[in-house]
């Protein structure tokens, strides 16, 4: 690989979303802004390795883009002749972050993750536009042939434009709902229900882009608090990705994870990011989240799980985010601290028909009944293994069940 | 009990396929399918041609008559199933919701009406 192509690729990587953002910012025309940047990044590939790298690539990319833009079908070699103009708007790079110069990126997640676009098509299209990843590395991820996933892209760029969905930051008082859907797109990337071993392959990949997301996201936003918290859940989360599967290929659940196969520094780091997101004093779901992630962590320390904590934690999280997963996620915590009874009694105030068919409820109950020496545990574990669909936690319940 | 998973789809979304995107999805199902077996409930599954490529035939009106192409003629069609042995409903839907199909199409899920010995 040559220089120029190497420097090419590094800007690609690097600059891809900020340049799109910036190119389509003006028309909310996202499909012809992707086809100027590809173009530019074509000819730069022809040009550079002969007249050499410009000083600054990105505003080279982004003149080249918008004289694309601009003439439409001149040839190439016409095109790249253009002076490189000055009045450029891309953020400087000293430049301390306010409202105007702010990572144009942001504003690219807003629109992705606007209220108007199909929730299942928000993380696939950050993914596409920020990212610059191509549907083929999207679409198996997300278990879908890639025309489909392809087709969804082009109808959420033709919604973006036809609606003109604008490329600003929300007011205050839309933010945090706003936020919430940009988070929650970048969340289920990360913590989706992968399943197949196709989809293997490509977890690890998805996983790694919601990641570099959810920093990219604190980059931008330092001082909002669910941000740190969605990226310390993150961190939580990856930092026990190895101690998940034992070594006889087992699952196992949290609380029996070898803490020594926890990574300490991805640990650190997320409890340096939820404790800088506490400072701010504005609790939310995400931060609650990631608080009972720390309480776990704890353990590496301590040795013990502290479930009173974590039972509190969830009575909070019920309270601004009710949901079925945090009632039963409480009542597995009050299971724990105050004993199997209270657990099952926890359970019992959720309401039954939403729970009828919903796997870590019947799995939570199962536990909690065994845990009591209750005869009616078998009936609740064979209801649990119905309901999981995947092989490593099937067989981690059939062995609870004995 | 058993149940029927009948799985339609646009085909249009296999007819726009590249080869490798076929692969790929053979792959995703052929995991899916694995799952089911490992879990022990796969009783039967096939996947289907094109509707064109169905026939359909009827004595109803006292004569034998063949039909070119499909039953009906929608927008989303057949394009296979799976029979599955599980529990209940509840089973039957979270086994439903994994097929790759329910991302893009339409899964119904009916109740076998066969008595059983």
């Amino acid at each position: 690989m040559t220089t120029a192509q190497a420097r090419a690729e590094e800007v690609a990587r690097a600059s891809y979303g900020k340049l799109l953002a910036i190119l389509a910012a003006g028309s909310s025309d996202i499909a012809r802004a992707e086809d100027a940047l590809a173009d530019a990044f074509r000819t730069a590939l022809e040009i550079w390795p002969e007249r050499g790298i410009p000083d600054n690539p990105e505003a080279w990319l982004i003149t080249t883009s918008r004289n694309r833009l601009k003439d439409g079908y001149r040839s190439a070699a016409h095109r790249t002749t253009t002076r490189i103009e000055e009045d450029i708007d891309m953020p400087a790079a000293t430049a301390t972050p306010s409202e105007d110069i702010r990572d144009p990126r942001l504003k690219l997640m807003f629109v992705c993750a606007h209220p108007a676009i199909g929730d299942t098509v928000r993380a696939p299209l950050m993914l596409q536009t920020v990212l610059g990843l191509e549907a083929e590395q999207i679409a198996p991820a997300f278990l879908l042939p890639q025309a489909t996933l392809a087709q969804r892209l082009v109808r959420a760029k033709r919604k973006i434009k036809e609606a003109r969905i604008p490329f600003v930051l929300p007011d205050q008082a839309d933010m945090p709902d706003r936020l919430e859907a940009v988070l929650e797109a970048i969340y289920g990337t990360f913590a989706r229900d992968w399943n197949g071993e196709v989809a293997a392959s490509g977890e690890e990949d998805m996983r790694r882009e919601a990641l570099f997301l959810a920093d990219l996201l604190v980059e931008m936003l330092p001082d909002e608090p669910e941000v740190l918290g969605l990226a310390a859940i993150l961190s939580f989360t990856d930092a026990r990705n190895g101690a998940r599967v034992d070594s006889h290929g087992h699952f196992q659940p949290l609380e029996t994870q070898d803490v020594r196969l926890w990574d300490r520094m991805r640990t650190v780091r997320a409890r340096a990011l939820l404790v800088r997101a506490q400072k701010i004093g504005r609790i939310g779901r995400f931060q609650l989240e990631a608080a009972i992630q720390a309480v776990h962590a704890d353990r590496m320390m301590t040795g013990i799980t502290n479930w009173r904590a974590i039972a509190q934690l969830y009575e909070g999280l019920l309270q601004i985010a009710p949901t079925v997963g945090a009632a039963v996620g409480r009542a597995a915590a009050v299971g724990r601290a105050a004993g199997p009874d209270a657990g099952l009694r926890a359970l019992e105030q959720i309401d039954p028909e939403a729970v009828a068919g919903f796997q870590p409820y019947w799995a939570t109950r199962a536990h909690l009944l065994k845990a009591g020496d209750l005869p009616e545990a078998d009936d609740a574990f064979d209801k649990a293994i119905s309901l999981t669909t995947d092989p490593v936690l099937r067989q981690y319940l059939e062995r609870q069940r004995v | 009990m058993r149940y029927t998973l009948f799985l339609y789809n646009e085909e249009s979304s296999w007819a726009d396929m590249s080869e490798a995107d076929v692969q790929e999805q053979l792959g995703i199902f052929g995991a899916y399918i694995q799952d089911l077996k490992d879990a022990g409930v796969c009783v039967d599954t096939d996947w289907l041609q094109p509707s064109m490529a169905g026939t359909v035939i009827t004595l109803k009106d006292g004569q034998r008559r063949v039909q070119d192409g499909p039953y009906a003629d929608t927008k989303e069609q057949l394009g296979g199933y799976f029979v599955i042995d599980v529990p209940d409903l509840d089973a039957a839907l979270a086994w439903a919701e994994k097929c790759p199909t329910a991302r893009y199409g339409l899964i119904e899920v009916r109740p076998s009406a066969m008595p059983t010995e």
